[in-house]
Formats: structure tokens, C-alpha cells, sequence
């Protein structure tokens, strides 16, 4: 993946968290990552490290603390990206 | 929700994990005995859940030092050595630090955690990058939030993940601290230090590592992991505590860069917290000279360790990669390692229950600590009684 635009980025996120999370919820990037979808903390760190490889890029910790919802983790995912 | 609602929220969900009445946290011991036995309610118990491994809490050359810095020099030094000046022990015991392990320079710090805060914030700052193991203590956790530094994890001992991520960091590197520990205190598995070490110096960074547990426990005169693998002039800065092996409290760093000295004048949890005490130091120096001489000590402990561990993989637990002080059965359920962890200590066997989140992986575990004073005999009890939890837990 080369150049990923922050829509592309939302769809994937979406497609990857539906497989994690119950099946009934919808995701949209409004969604909250943490309230909303009930995915537990391994299953999240464990997504986080693949959208790492699929992107080539390192989410440093700090910065996951102010995401909430899926919005935010394509903004961040989308600033560093660019920035590297 | 207010503040205290929160803590309320948060004591519920440790209350559903934990029946009514288990103290598995931070259980009252009432008596100790020796350096394997106490009191918990009315039982004698065998402890094994301490990080005593070098078994020397009653021993009587530290006994005798801190009765006599107690005497000559009293309770408390009451300030930081900032603003209150250093003691003839903590100089002393900071030279006897950089002498074992061939540096330059040595700091003694109030805790482990504080030498871990102080090393890692007064290294790295905003705009640096630390990159730490997946399975990295709080201590070193708090450090790196504490610094401002970005904070990316590689997974536990993988260095292909590591290296991935040395990669991405580009000409970030010159700027990054790795962070490895000599022996992870939940498998009990050891850094690939020199895999490490070869990653460190292609990509150009600096490497601390925590030799907590690792302490006395590893190579020859016990220096840790650096002295097994012969590599103490590639690592950069070396934390540890005086908790485990050494007996006492309070934590250190050595390295051979002179800059180490400036971090007395920047990091916080040096300078804003009292000095250890005169009693304390003089322990801690005792304690030290018995860890350098005491490869009977660390004979002992490895063979207790391998013996404990080859039993347990027989009955069929799964347990970390490779024996060491720190053995844990990994289990399913927090269910069974509480039902394990019940059963033990009616068998008068006191180990360390851990929970997720505590624990890697989501995973519980009931983890043994081993150390050098416990006979074969208390071994043998401990595989029998872990060999019977097997069949009438595990099994059923
Ligand atoms: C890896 C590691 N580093 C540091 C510490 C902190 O040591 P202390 O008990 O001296 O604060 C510990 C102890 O729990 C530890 O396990």
C-alpha cells in the first residue's frame, strides 16, 4: 500500500474490526472503539499490529491514548503515515 | 461517573474475578521464618512466590551490617542526596556497583522502579523514541511515559518485529533507547541479547538493560544476562533492583558513558525522593560481595530450578520457553489458576497468582519463584502437589 487516502484507511479499519466484533454492531467512524465494540484488549492489540504491517508503520503507544473512535485511528494511522 | 465511582467500578471487576474471601493480593503473612518458610493465617507455609533467589534474607553478614549502620549511623537519612548530601555507604555502594561490572559510573537509586523512571526519563525526552518489549515491567512502562518520549513496542523477543521496527523509524534511530530485560519476570525467559546487540549497533541506538531478575542469577560472579553472553561492553546503561537478589530495596545503574553522572541533576526520581537508608546500603553492600562470590549460591538455584521445571513439563503443564528462578504454569482461565492457586496453599504452598491483565497474552498464571535455599526435598513436595492440581484440575 503506497498511497493510502484516509477513506481507504476507514474501509479497512471497518472491514478488519467486523471480523473482530460482534456481528450485529455496525461500524461506522463514529464508532467507538472501546464503549461500543465489545473486542478485548489482546484482540485490539493484536489488530493494531496488523494495520501496523499493512501499512508499514509503528503507533506508538501514547498517541493510541487519545483514540477513542475509528475516526481518530485513521487520523492517526493517516498523519503518520504521511509523515514517514 | 465520579472519581471515587470509578475506583468502586474498577474494585467490582476485581471482586468478579476473585470468589468472596480469596486474598490472592497481597496476602497477610504473619511470620517469616527462613528464607523458604512463613506463617500465612495459622499454616506454615513453603514460600514460593518471593524473589529471594539468591535465599539471602537471613543472612548474617547483611544482618550484621544493617544492625551496625543502624547503630553508628541511625534510622533514615530524612532527604534527598541533592539537597541533604551522600553517605560514605551510598558512594561506597555506588563505586562497588561500577566496579562489578567494569564501568565507569553507578547511581543508586531509592527502588528498582525509580532507577528504571530515572535512568529512562533522564535519557530520552519529547521528540525521542523508546522502543520496548511487548512484555516490558511497569517500571519500565512508567519511565518511558514519564520521559515524553514516543513509545513503540516490539512483541516479546521477536526480532524480526524489532528490527521491522527499527526500520520504520528511519533516521529516528540515532535518537531511540531500546529497553530489553535480562529475565522477564512473567515466563521467566531470557532477552536474545545478542541478536539485540547486533540490531542495536546496525541501527545505531542505545540499549538499557534491566538486569532484575537476572541479577545473581545469571553468569559467572552473577552480573546478569551481559555476563552469560559476554557482552557488557555492548550495552549501554544496566538497571537493577536490590529487591530480588540482594535482599533489601532500592535499584541501580551502571554504564561506561560519563554522561551517566548529569542524571543526577535532571531525573526526578533521583533527586525528589529520600536516599536509601544507612541500614539498607550496608545490606545491600554485604549482600553484594556474597552475590559476587556465590556461584555455590547460583549452582544450587539452577539446579533447584531445572528440577522444578523439567517436573512440571512432565505432568504436562505448559510453561515458558526455558527454565530459570521464575517458573509460571500458563493456564487457560483465571478459573484454574485461582482453583491451582486455592489448592496449592492448602497444601502450605504459597505462589504468585496472575491475572489478565497483568499477565501476557490474556492468559492467568500461577508462577513459582525458586531459590537457591530451598531443598530438593521442597521440590519434590512442590512437583507432587502441582502433579496432583494437574489431574483433579485440569483433568476433571
Ligand atoms: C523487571 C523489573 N524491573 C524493575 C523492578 C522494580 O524493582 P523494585 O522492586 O526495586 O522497585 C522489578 C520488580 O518488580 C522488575 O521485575
Amino acid at each position: 500500500m503506497t498511497d493510502n487516502s484516509y477513506n481507504e484507511i476507514i474501509e479497512l479499519l471497518c472491514d478488519r474490526l467486523s471480523s473482530l466484533a460482534d456481528s450485529e454492531v455496525s461500524i461506522t467512524a463514529e464508532t467507538n472503539l472501546i464503549s461500543e465494540l465489545s473486542i478485548d484488549s489482546v484482540k485490539l492489540l493484536n489488530l493494531i499490529m496488523e494495520i501496523e504491517d499493512a501499512f508499514d508503520i509503528s503507533i506508538p503507544i501514547n498517541a493510541l491514548a487519545d483514540v477513542q473512535t475509528v475516526h481518530e485511528l485513521a487520523s492517526l494511522i493517516s498523519k503518520i503515515k504521511s509523515a514517514s | 461517573m465520579n472519581l471515587l465511582e470509578k475506583l468502586d467500578a474498577a474494585a467490582a471487576a476485581r471482586k468478579a474475578m476473585l470468589p468472596e474471601g480469596v486474598g490472592a493480593f497481597g496476602i497477610p503473612i504473619e511470620e517469616v521464618y527462613t528464607a523458604t518458610e512463613a506463617r500465612i493465617g495459622n499454616r506454615r507455609v513453603l514460600l514460593l512466590g518471593t524473589n529471594n533467589y539468591l535465599g539471602l534474607t537471613f543472612s548474617p553478614e547483611c544482618i550484621q551490617a544493617a544492625h551496625k549502620a543502624l547503630d553508628e549511623e541511625g534510622t533514615g537519612t530524612t532527604g534527598s542526596r541533592m539537597a541533604n548530601g551522600s553517605y560514605h555507604g551510598h558512594r561506597a555502594l555506588e563505586r562497588e556497583f561500577a566496579d562489578f561490572y567494569g564501568c565507569g559510573s553507578g547511581i543508586v537509586f531509592t527502588t528498582g522502579y525509580q532507577a528504571n523512571l530515572g535512568t529512562i526519563s533522564g535519557l530520552v525526552g519529547r521528540g525521542d523514541t523508546v522502543l520496548i518489549d511487548g512484555d516490558s515491567h511497569a517500571s519500565i512502562f512508567d519511565g518511558c511515559i514519564l520521559s515524553g518520549a514516543e513509545i513503540i513496542r516490539f512483541k516479546h523477543n521477536d526480532m524480526a518485529d524489532m528490527e521491522k521496527r527499527l526500520r520504520r523509524l528511519g533516521d529516528r534511530t540515532e535518537t531511540t533507547l531500546i529497553i530489553v530485560e535480562g529475565i522477564y519476570s512473567m515466563l521467566g525467559d531470557q532477552a536474545p541479547l545478542a541478536d539485540i546487540v547486533e540490531l542495536k549497533n546496525k541501527y545505531r541506538c542505545t540499549l538499557l538493560l534491566d538486569e532484575a531478575h537476572s541479577l545473581g542469577v545469571l553468569g559467572e560472579t552473577g552480573q546478569g544476562l551481559v555476563e552469560k553472553t559476554g557482552l557488557q561492553k555492548e550495552v549501554d546503561f544496566i538497571t537493577g533492583t536490590f529487591s530480588k537478589s540482594l535482599c533489601s530495596i532500592g535499584g541501580f545503574c551502571v554504564s561506561n558513558h560519563p554522561q551517566l553522572d548529569q542524571l543526577r541533576y535532571v531525573s526526578h526520581p533521583y533527586i525528589f525522593t529520600a536516599s536509601p537508608s544507612p541500614a539498607t546500603i550496608a545490606s545491600t553492600r554485604a549482600a553484594l560481595q556474597l552475590l559476587r562470590e556465590g556461584s555455590h549460591l547460583r549452582k544450587q538455584l539452577w539446579e533447584n530450578c531445572t528440577q522444578l521445571y523439567n517436573r512440571l513439563a512432565e505432568i504436562g503443564y505448559q510453561l515458558g520457553p526455558e527454565p530459570g528462578p521464575v517458573i509460571a504454569a500458563i493456564l487457560d482461565s483465571p478459573k484454574q489458576a485461582l482453583q491451582i492457586w486455592q489448592r496449592l496453599l492448602e497444601k502450605n504452598i504459597y505462589v504468585n497468582l496472575i491475572l489478565p491483565p497483568a499477565a501476557p497474552d490474556g492468559k492467568s498464571l500461577v508462577r513459582c519463584s525458586v531459590n537457591a535455599a530451598h531443598t530438593t526435598e521442597q521440590m519434590t513436595y512442590v512437583g507432587d502437589s502441582f502433579a496432583k492440581l494437574y489431574h483433579e484440575v485440569l483433568q476433571s
